[in-house]
């Protein structure tokens, strides 16, 4: 139906959003590959020239590369697992009939529209402080020590913190999926005599799949670029920097500028894997 | 058909549903009310929940030590400017592609996706070169513009799904009758897609004024939004719990507003239309 005349008007008018993002893609994308086989230090003599692939070698064999990809898995699955077996039982529960369910929704979405610096500090102080946070009371009120959160179950404080902003997302999306289920097939189960687990496992998990793998991969995505919940806690000290911290400190705060554009190059490709799996299945809904 | 449920089993249902609600939502009240304190209140043990002396101090505080106002014209502007200049580029965009498809629509859709999953870290150095040689590190109009970036592709998605709603009939009905390629979008399409751009609008003026890495890396002083006001609050100086509950409620509070309004389009927003 498309006419010879609308279509070179559409391609007008897609021009400048598909040219900003052409530019912002490739303007950077290629200085970070250029810096990363350069010896590049802007404040101890600059630009020493060509290094081929020493600067990735030796992100590599850096002593902190390992810790950060473990710190790294360790908050991205904590973060995964809590938000996925809670939101699913929280979406579960905010289906059923109840009152005020309204207002329950906005409670539990509310984390996720918290400015993360605040998120952060929040918990850091008043809730984690060993000395006056609400856990620490806690703990005193039941005899025991109060713990030294940020310091000594780190990243376990991290995970909490991350958690807390990213179970909203998720239990907001089962929960959307989960109000699509047709209510017809679980009564006609029930009356079969299926109990609820199985109602659950035959019915509402495999119904509730591809609502999982969307939130998986979103918020692997999103959880791997945290950055300002761990500069705003422990600045990546006791053991939680991440692949993006550490890119981010050899990059400004030891302007090894070569080094960490190996690393940035390196996430990219952790992204970009991660990133097609996602495409698939928004591309597979595009088709419908 | 709603299924019959006896009142017993709707009773525990919602004390469990708000028990829980109220523990995920606990960190904001608390914070919300410990603004209210004065800075012993804020530490008691055990905790004061409501019957403590209710004071304004702290907003007078913090107000008047760090210049409050500068970094809430900055978050307003960059959030509000990144989202405006991302509509107007966006909006032709999403239009053409959800009228006038050809065979390489999908394949632009999903790029411009793949440059969202472009992570920032990866291109943290050569943004912040490009700003200290242009001359714009600590500068307002530069966060608009990145923050545009990073978030078009969202704003492209969401119109995109909200457009291709709009049945084509009513178009080819348009048309029949006489109707220019620009009476068609003023007076057909428009008044149709008005529902869609304002709930995009909303998503990502959120999305823009919670965003803590540019934000924070490429400011100091003149262009500091409120992430960074908040940030400057992680090394603790004495009592000072209730003035951070103070800060956090001012920079929180018109978002966690505008946030409610916004929660059915959060999904569709961030799951690129795979949701909805």
């Amino acid at each position: 139906m498309a006419t010879q005349h609308s279509r070179s008007a559409a391609r007008i008018m897609m021009a400048p959003a598909v040219f900003v993002l052409l530019v912002w893609m490739l303007v950077p994308l290629s200085m970070t590959l250029w810096f990363s086989v350069r010896s590049y230090l802007p404040l101890r003599g600059g630009d020493q020239g060509f290094v081929g692939l020493e600067n990735f070698g030796r992100f590599l064999s850096s002593s902190a590369f390992w810790p950060s990809i473990f710190t790294t898995l360790m908050i991205v699955g904590g973060v995964l697992l809590i938000s996925i077996v809670f939101g699913i039982l929280l979406a579960i529960l905010l289906d059923q009939p109840m009152w005020g369910q309204g207002i329950v929704r906005i409670l539990v979405i509310a984390p996720f529209f918290v400015m993360p610096t605040v998120t952060a500090l929040v918990w850091k102080n008043m809730f984690m402080d060993p000395v006056n946070g609400i856990f620490a009371h806690l703990w005193r009120f039941f005899g025991a020590d109060p713990v030294v959160w940020l310091s000594s179950a780190p990243i376990f404080s991290v995970i909490l913190i991350v958690a807390w902003q990213w179970l909203p997302f998720a239990t907001l999306i089962l929960l959307t999926a989960i109000q699509s289920l047709d209510s017809e097939q679980l009564e006609a189960a029930e009356m079969d005599g299926a109990s609820p687990l199985a109602r659950f496992s035959f019915i509402t998990l495999p119904h509730l799949s591809r609502a999982i793998t969307i939130v998986i991969l979103i918020q692997t995505i999103f959880v791997l670029a945290v950055f300002a919940e761990i500069f705003v806690t422990t600045g990546g000290a006791f053991g939680t920097r991440t692949l993006t911290y550490l890119i981010y400190q050899r990059v400004l705060e030891s302007q090894n500028v070569g080094l960490g554009s190996a690393g940035g190059v390196y996430a990219i490709i952790l992204a970009n894997i991660l990133a097609i799996f996602l495409m698939r299945i928004v591309g597979k809904n595009l088709d419908n | 058909m709603a299924r019959s449920v006896s009142t017993q089993r709707k009773a525990l249902n919602t004390a469990l549903a708000w028990g829980i609600g109220f523990m995920i939502f606990f960190p904001i009240l608390w914070t919300v009310l410990t603004s209210f304190k004065t800075e012993a209140q804020a530490i008691a043990n055990p905790p004061i929940f409501i019957n403590f002396d209710w004071t304004l101090e702290n907003y007078g505080i913090v107000m008047e030590r760090s210049n409050y106002g500068r970094f809430l014209t900055n978050s307003v502007i960059i959030a509000a400017g990144s989202t405006i200049l991302g509509i107007l580029i966006a909006v032709p965009a999403a239009w053409s592609m959800a009228f006038v498809p050809s065979r390489r629509t999908k394949d632009i859709l999903l790029w411009m996706l793949s440059t969202k999953m472009l992570p920032a870290v990866g291109v943290l150095y050569p943004i912040y070169l490009l700003c200290i040689q242009l001359g714009v590190l600590d500068n307002r109009f530069a966060l608009v513009v990145i923050l545009m970036l990073i978030n078009l592709p969202i704003i492209v998605w969401m119109l995109y799904t909200y457009f291709r709603e709009i049945p084509g009939e009513i178009l080819e009905a348009a048309r029949m009758d006489g109707a220019s390629l620009k009476a068609e979008i003023l007076y057909v399409l428009t008044p149709m897609a008005i529902p869609g751009i304002a709930s995009t609008l909303l998503l990502n003026f959120i999305l823009a004024w919670n965003e803590a890495f540019w934000t924070l890396n490429l400011t100091s002083v003149d262009a500091a939004p409120l992430t960074a006001f908040i940030a400057s609050y992680s090394s603790p100086e004495g009592l000072f719990f209730a003035k951070l509950s103070a800060a956090s409620t001012m920079a929180i509070a018109p978002i966690l507003i505008l946030g409610w309004f916004s929660q059915k389009q959060l999904v569709r927003g961030l799951t690129f239309g795979a949701v909805k």
